[in-house]
């Protein structure tokens, strides 16, 4: 069962089911598959009386395509009297006197909030075992992690909970987590959605998306956030395109760069296997494989390592427990409450994080560091500048391997890292990612990775669509869904 | 040995925008504690930093009036510490690009004028305060004004006296006020000096270890601080002390500085771009516009003045002091239809004392410039006498009505009628048999005794010129 947004729409419209139907459904569903621990907080109340509101606009006609749809947020963006906890202790209880843009603009477009899903700590993970409401599951395989830090939307939207959640995407958390889950998932180019209300991790890379079973539903949804906002000097002032409209372009001509450096070792085999298959798939439709390079994109996660965490030491210094949040319940000074405060309210992932980021901008360690791996970045993007000038779209794995087991690379933040090898070069670029299921590996998801030139969403949204049209793997449910 | 000071000087000038540097709210002085902050003054998870247009363009305006270079791109940065009044952990600011850089401010001492370099002009927003009164035992947090911009001017150390000093703050102080980006209240903290202070041997070229003092938020204190501390570290180096790097604090209960931190205690700050701000990028157009607008200068208006209206350097100097006050004579002068001379004497003399003496600006001038020249004019055509014009004015002071209408109902309108002049002189002379044989006798000062025997008689209001031109010819033998 494959209840997508398209079909959704077309039920409502059709008087076949209610909003307040869908969202009881959505609810009774998540309280089926606690044990995913996909959500941190479900909004019940206000769900069901938001889904009477939708179908009473509806039936006064015109609605969009999005009314009276559930989706759930990640837990970074901020909700309006709604807890917003970053899945942390630090936030554990802070309830958001605002909307973020993407929650308004949501609503917006008559979208139903059933809750907030569960996330790596502050967005730092790729595993979604960093959270301080304990770790989500992989609907495929409950023992195996469902990959970071939009894990819970990921697994939320793969196990049906929801048709469509929001996430957010700084180094692979909205891509990475989609493959290792098996649905589609959207980062967008920097400054294509506004990042007001999105509690920040690292302000240059930090962008939200959707991620939804199919691109068709992504395409709607991205419409629904993407735009200028006054209240994001990074937001681009720029019209969004009607991303559904320009889906159901034939592929004839499209010039896919296979990016050498994505196929080298550190690629699971059967991995890389499905990901060549769905390049023949692209070849049958039409398209042309290139061989492209980007010779740098070894440097990206050290760089990416650098800067993020730098960032983040700074966007992370306001949680210092004099104004909401935590604060430690003994201290002798106030040097003391920051130190307690801090240490107790933060998890080892955000303390690594930060020091690491504190290191890096510190005086006589800026320019080895920061400044360099600002180089790197510039290099990086170059680049990917390059390869779009031989093809229009770059295609890989997202994710070295399919989801591995729970625990498995906890101990170790290199290897955990790593998986994100192919995505952060994407960030640091700015450019717009997809991720999209490709087909099974041992029985488990492989994700494809379209990357687009700067604001061309809508070449990858269609890419993404016309092989879904072709395949089914967008399809596929885990068993006893 | 002679020592020579070495003065260099910070000036943080609030600018004078409605709202604050990066958010909606609004930045009037004085509000209860925490209602003119939002949640991005707060700085609550998610919120974001938002340039307001208003604070670029006043630092344009100030970097063209010191003849500085504009920079068509410069960069926000984040300075990181930890502060309870400082919501995000760190203070936007510019650092390795400012807005503004390289201008100069050419002040007037009694040695001449002398050119004090400005290193550069940056933009940064203000932190909250802490309260710890009527707090329990606790710290409170007043974010009002967190996020108020500021124009942070670094000056060369280009001063060699607190004079110097304190004459680079006035002009300064009268310039930020000119261009209307700063209203200068040293009370209220919106223009505040931080100085680099060091001494050197006379001769030496290089600079001296300098002390930073804060908190000297009036003229009169920057000139005390810095004597003190010129004297502290004469008397230490002197001694054989050194002086340490380090920030100290001015204390005007004991006129003394005292040591805060050390170089060794100062912070790392950790600078870097802030991500959440493009690059502010300024277009030609943009700094052509702000030129465009660019209002008289003090030294132009200063040069002006005494070329237009044939004032006294002093006179010129004074009544450009501010650009509210030479707008009131600019405003005299067009209502009274010239007189520049005698409003000239007015403005600096009466009305400048009755402002001083009931402690209002000349906005608040309970006399508006042309009810003043209502006054002049009365003066000028021989209606009132100079003397009873203090009356007239003293009268209009007091809300008794336009000039006419107080010499009409004090009956004060100076007799010029020669008739009646002569008639009141010869009662005089007749009243005055001794003083008019000491005058024919040749006791010339006699003569002000009749002036003033006449004036009196006439109640004042005899036209003082006519009373000596009819004196002088009934007196004769």
């Amino acid at each position: 069962m494959t209840l997508t947004i398209t079909k959704i729409a077309e039920d409502l419209a059709a008087g076949r089911c209610s909003s307040r139907e869908l969202v009881d459904d959505a609810l009774a569903r998540i309280k089926t598959h606690a044990a995913l621990n996909a959500f941190i907080t479900l909004d019940e109340d206000a769900a069901r009386r938001d889904a009477q509101a939708a179908d009473r606009a509806r039936r006064a006609g015109g609605a969009g395509i999005l009314a009276g749809v559930p989706i759930a947020h990640k837990d970074i963006f901020c909700t309006a009297g709604v807890k917003t906890t970053c899945a942390s202790r630090m936030l554990a209880e802070f309830v958001p006197p605002y909307d973020a843009t993407v929650v308004r603009k949501m609503k917006a477009a008559g979208c139903v909030m059933v809750g907030k899903t569960n996330m790596d700590e502050f967005a730092m993970g790729s595993s979604n075992e960093t959270s301080h409401f304990g770790p989500v599951r992989n609907p495929w395989d409950h023992k195996r992690v469902p990959g970071g830090s939009s894990g819970g939307s990921a697994a939320a939207v793969a196990a049906r909970l929801v048709p469509a959640a929001t996430g957010t995407d700084t180094g692979g958390s909205i891509r990475q987590p989609a493959a290792l889950c098996g649905i589609t998932g959207l980062k967008p180019s920097y400054g294509r959605v506004s990042r007001y209300g999105l509690i920040a991790f690292a302000s240059s890379l930090d962008q939200a998306g959707p991620m939804a079973a199919t691109a068709e539903d992504c395409a709607h949804l991205l419409a629904a956030m993407a735009g200028f906002d006054e209240r994001d000097a990074t937001s681009l002032d720029a019209p969004v395109p009607d991303y559904a409209a320009e889906l159901g372009k034939d592929l004839k001509g499209l010039r896919i760069g296979v990016v050498a450096e994505h196929f080298a070792k550190g690629v699971e085999p059967k991995v890389a296997e499905v990901v060549r298959e769905a390049l023949r798939e692209y070849e049958r439709q039409g398209a042309r494989l290139v061989d492209v390079s980007l010779p740098n994109s070894a440097h990206a996660v050290p760089c990416y390592y650098v800067l993020a965490p730098a960032e983040a030491s700074s966007n992370l210094a306001r949680y210092d427990g004099v104004r909401y949040g935590y604060r430690a319940p003994e201290y002798q000074d106030l040097e003391d409450m920051y130190k307690k405060t801090r240490s107790q309210g933060f998890g080892s992932e955000v303390k690594r994080r930060i020091m690491v980021g504190t290191y890096a901008l510190s005086a006589g360690y800026y320019d080895a560091y920061y400044v360099k791996a600002l180089k790197l970045r510039r290099l990086i993007a170059d680049d990917f500048a390059r390869a779009f000038e031989q093809c229009d779209i770059l295609a890989g794995p997202v994710s070295p391997s399919t989801a591995f087991a729970l625990g498995a690379k906890n101990t170790d933040p290199v290897s955990m890292y790593l998986n994100d090898i192919f995505t952060i070069p994407v960030n640091l670029a700015g450019l717009p990612a997809l991720s999209l299921p490709a087909g099974f590996a041992d029985g488990l998801p492989v994700g494809l990775q379209l990357i687009g030139r700067y604001l061309d969403e809508a070449c990858l949204l269609n890419a993404a669509h016309r092989f879904q049209q072709a395949t089914d793997w967008h399809a596929r449910v885990p068993a006893g869904i | 040995m002679e020592w020579e000071t070495v003065i260099g000087l910070e000036v943080h000038a609030q600018l004078k925008t409605r709202s604050k540097i990066f958010s909606v709210s609004p930045t009037a002085y004085g509000a209860a504690p925490n209602t003119q902050a939002n949640v991005v003054d707060a700085a609550f998870p998610g919120v974001l930093p938002v340039l307001n247009a208003e604070v670029v363009r006043m630092a344009a305006r100030f970097g063209l009036a010191i003849g500085a270079t504009v920079h068509k791109r410069s960069v926000f940065a984040r300075k990181n510490y930890f502060y309870p009044d400082l919501p995000k952990g760190y203070q936007i600011s510019q650092y390795e690009h400012p807005i503004v850089e390289r201008g100069r401010l050419v002040i007037t001492t009694p040695a001449g004028e002398k050119t004090i370099g400005i290193t550069r002009a940056h933009l940064e927003e203000d932190a909250g305060k802490s309260l710890h009164e009527d707090m329990d035992g606790f710290t409170g947090i007043d974010l009002n004004r967190a996020g108020t911009p500021l124009l942070e001017i670094v000056s060369e150390p280009d001063m060699r006296s607190a004079a110097e000093a304190v004459a680079y703050l006035k002009t300064l102080h009268t310039l930020v006020r000119y261009l209307d980006i700063c209203d200068g209240n040293m009370q209220e903290g919106s223009f505040r000096c931080d100085a680099n202070v060091s001494v050197r041997p006379l001769g030496e070229a290089r600079f001296g270890t300098r002390a930073e003092l804060k908190n000297i938020n009036s003229f009169r204190f920057v000139e005390r601080a810095i004597d003190y501390e010129v004297r502290r570290q004469i008397a230490l180096l002197s001694s054989g002390g050194q002086v340490r790097q380090e920030t100290r604090l001015y204390d005007s209960a004991r006129d003394e500085t005292r040591s805060m931190r050390s170089k060794e205690e100062a912070n790392d700050y950790r600078y870097f771009p802030d991500p959440d701000l493009p690059s502010l990028v300024l277009t030609e157009a943009f700094l052509a516009e702000v030129r465009d607008a660019m209002p008289e200068l003090p030294d132009a208006k200063r040069a002006r003045f005494s070329a237009q209206y044939g004032l006294s350097a002093y006179d010129a100097g004074v009544l450009t002091a501010s650009r509210e006050l030479a707008q009131y004579y600019e405003d005299v002068l067009a209502a009274a239809g010239g007189e520049p001379k005698l409003a000239a004497n007015w403005v600096t003399g009466e009305l400048a004392a009755r402002l001083n003496e009931d402690g209002l600006d000349i906005v608040d001038s309970r006399v508006k410039a042309p009810a003043l020249a209502g006054l002049l004019r009365r003066i000028a055509d021989g209606t009132v006498s100079g003397k009873a014009a203090k009356d007239v004015f003293e009268a209009m002071w007091a809300g008794e009505g336009d000039a006419d209408a107080v010499i009409a109902a004090r009956g004060l309108r100076q007799i010029s009628d020669d008739s009646a002049i002569e008639e009141v002189v010869r009662q005089v002379i007749a009243a005055n048999p001794k003083q008019l044989a000491q005058y024919r006798a040749g006791e010339e000062k006699v003569f002000t005794f009749f002036v003033g025997q006449t004036m009196k008689a006439s109640r004042g209001k005899a036209n003082p010129a006519k009373v000596n031109e009819i004196l002088k010819r009934l007196l004769a033998p």
